[in-house]
């Protein structure tokens, strides 16, 4: 395992700084590795190889003069086609935005410029994030690198299945309900999704306002950790950005992997688990908590009784965000424009283009949070929902009293058939019961790979929560449980993942 | 249970500005229903005394000094508009039939 490609963004970093490898030959490897592979994952909507290598040339000449950008000077990275990218097309994996090439950068793109992190392409997701499967997108589904007939996960499945897939060290995924952490879980591969207000939004074409987050998609926790201090931090272009700077994640994440957590006290939510849980998934789990324990950490069980309604909740607050949001697209100032025969009106030609450029999962959810937000039907729908959420925040307010971080399965499955649920709204949003509650309140989370299922030999995920702000606990406890499980494993997840075809 | 027929759908998709083919409406409407039983089971969890969360961490008004910043220029704010004259976004009538 000595080509670039395999190594992890911390070493690939280290090399780089020791002048071992160049960022320009790195990222050559990487773009050699998506002509290889990517016609079978389909995880890039866009790859840029002549900017891509315009940056790593300019990091190689900043290393070589002694003055690096950052600790990731020159590592290359692949950016969720749902941030806005000065002079590259951002699609949201949507027709209404076909081709369109935003005059400026998200925040957590231009950091990723001024950090020397050169930007490969933009990667496929569902339509305005709107999935877990990938399949939503406008341009065609992901595949799981583990398995091509099956689902990435999603909305970020392009992310995750690149980073699986080797085709990308890192990359940036947003997450309104699962969107990092459950595509990691599926595809073996670690999501984080930050305290919320501490990555800027500045740029992320909005799903849902008071849920969205960005953040780092890896193959390591300590990738991740290095990613989020690169990206994270207070943006006073985002009015809910945090006012704090983003410190202490990185050496969190090294203090992790060795592996102790002792006097770490760590709660099995008891409503994230059993009935609609895949035994495998549960079984895998389940040897997680027993590894934590033997390595010192208490495990105490927590109820969090209104977790059982997040599901629901969640599909009323985001449709309702959501329908506001999309409201932007109404083919004047930028994006797709029919124009019906005769003389159409602007309010005709809204109708038309709209119907022509969002797909059907866009647009059940704009009609669903329409009739949320009705006269008649906001107190009993969306008013009661802002209220369910109140009492979950405080589910995770009293479970926080008990423990440090809470953890549970990532995603009740693992990987299902492309194709199963397109077309089963209720059964494809189930994917995202476990990762939920932490959008609602806004506390951070991460998914780490656990291991494979018996019934499949498809990777599963744990996901590891902590309160607002306290971001680092899920790096120590990720880490440590990484160290563990790799210790047993003799190596990452990933190592046990099939070859591609075409691979070298 | 609340029920949404295929009527009350076609007023929605009028609302937020969607034309609906027969077939869409005839394929959305029994999904939305299925959605809208499941969503709707939330009803009487919270009762009158819970206030309302409407961001997971709490906000504070933000400020900021009133300075000039620099700012897209026209050809960039116009860069990806269906239609352009004379450096602005050029639009259909905006008037309906009935005004």
């Amino acid at each position: 395992m000595s080509a670039p490609e395999t190594r992890t963004a911390s070493e690939l970093a280290d090399a780089l700084a020791a002048g071992e490898l160049t960022s320009v030959a790195l990222t050559q490897a990487h773009l050699d590795r998506i002509a290889d592979v990517d016609g079978a994952v389909h995880a890039f909507l866009q790859v840029d190889a002549d900017g891509a290598l315009r940056d790593a040339a300019a990091a190689d000449e900043r290393r070589a003069a002694g003055s690096p950008a950052s600790a990731l000077d020159g590592v290359p990275i692949a950016v969720k086609d749902v941030l806005a990218t000065r002079g590259l097309p951002t699609t949201c994996g949507s027709r209404i935005l076909e081709g369109w090439v935003p005059p400026y950068d998200a925040t957590v793109v231009a950091r990723l410029r001024a950090a020397g992190l050169p930007i490969l392409g933009k990667t496929n997701m569902d339509e305005f994030a709107m999935g877990s499967s990938t399949e939503h997108s406008a341009y065609g589904p992901t595949h799981n690198p583990w398995d091509l007939t099956r689902i990435p996960g999603g909305s970020g499945g392009g992310s995750a299945a690149a980073v699986a897939a080797y085709e990308a060290p890192l990359a940036i995924g947003t997450d309104t309900g699962g969107s990092i952490r459950q595509p990691g879980a599926v595809t073996g591969t670690v999501g984080v999704k930050p305290t919320y207000g501490g990555v800027s939004r500045y740029g992320l074409v909005a799903l849902a306002n008071s849920l969205d987050q960005a953040g780092p998609v890896t193959r390591t926790v300590l990738d991740a950790a290095l990613l989020h201090e690169i990206i994270g931090g207070h943006d006073p272009l985002d009015s809910t950005s945090i006012e704090q700077p983003i410190t202490g994640l990185v050496d969190a994440a090294r203090r992790g992997s060795e592996g102790d957590l002792t006097g770490v006290r760590i709660g099995v939510v008891t409503e994230l688990g059993g009935e609609g849980y895949q035994a495998g998934v549960l079984a895998r789990f389940g040897e997680s908590v027993e590894l934590m324990t033997e390595a010192g950490a208490e495990v105490v069980e927590v109820s969090c009784p209104h977790f059982v309604h997040a599901l629901a909740t969640y599909y009323l607050i985001l449709p309702a965000e959501a329908s506001s949001n999309l409201a932007r697209f109404d083919a004047m100032r930028y994006g797709l424009r029919v124009t019906p025969d005769g003389s159409p009106s602007a309010e005709d030609v809204m109708r038309v283009t709209r119907e022509a450029g969002f797909g059907d999962e866009v647009k059940r959810r704009i009609i669903l949070g329409t009739y949320a937000l009705s006269s008649g039907y906001y107190d009993a729908y969306y008013g009661q929902a802002q209220k369910v959420r109140t009492l979950i925040a405080g589910d995770f307010d009293a479970a926080f009293e008990r423990a440090d971080v809470l953890v549970s399965p990532t995603a009740p499955t693992t990987a299902f058939k492309l194709g199963e649920k397109v077309d089963d709204p209720l059964a494809m949003y189930l994917n995202d019961l476990a990762t939920i509650p932490a959008n609602l309140s806004g506390v951070p989370g991460i998914s780490v790979p656990s291991g494979l299922a018996d019934e499949d030999g498809l990777p599963t995920g744990v996901q590891i929560l902590a309160p607002a702000l306290a971001d680092e606990r899920v790096y120590r406890v990720g880490a440590a449980l990484e160290a563990l499980l790799a210790r047993q494993w003799g190596g990452r997840l990933l190592d046990q993942a099939p070859a591609l075809e075409g691979a070298r | 249970m609340p029920e949404i027929s295929r009527d009350e759908v076609a007023h929605l998709a009028d609302l937020a500005r969607i034309d609906l083919s027969d077939d869409e409406l005839d394929h959305l409407a029994p999904q939305l229903s299925v959605i809208l039983e499941s969503v709707a089971s939330i009803t009487g969890v919270a009762g009158d005394d819970v206030p309302p969360t409407s961001h997971a961490l709490p906000l504070t008004n933000v400020f900021r000094d009133d300075v000039v910043r620099p700012g897209l220029t026209a050809e960039e704010a116009l860069s990806g508009a269906p239609a352009v004259e004379q450096q602005r976004f050029r639009v259909p009538r905006i008037l309906g039939d009935e005004q």
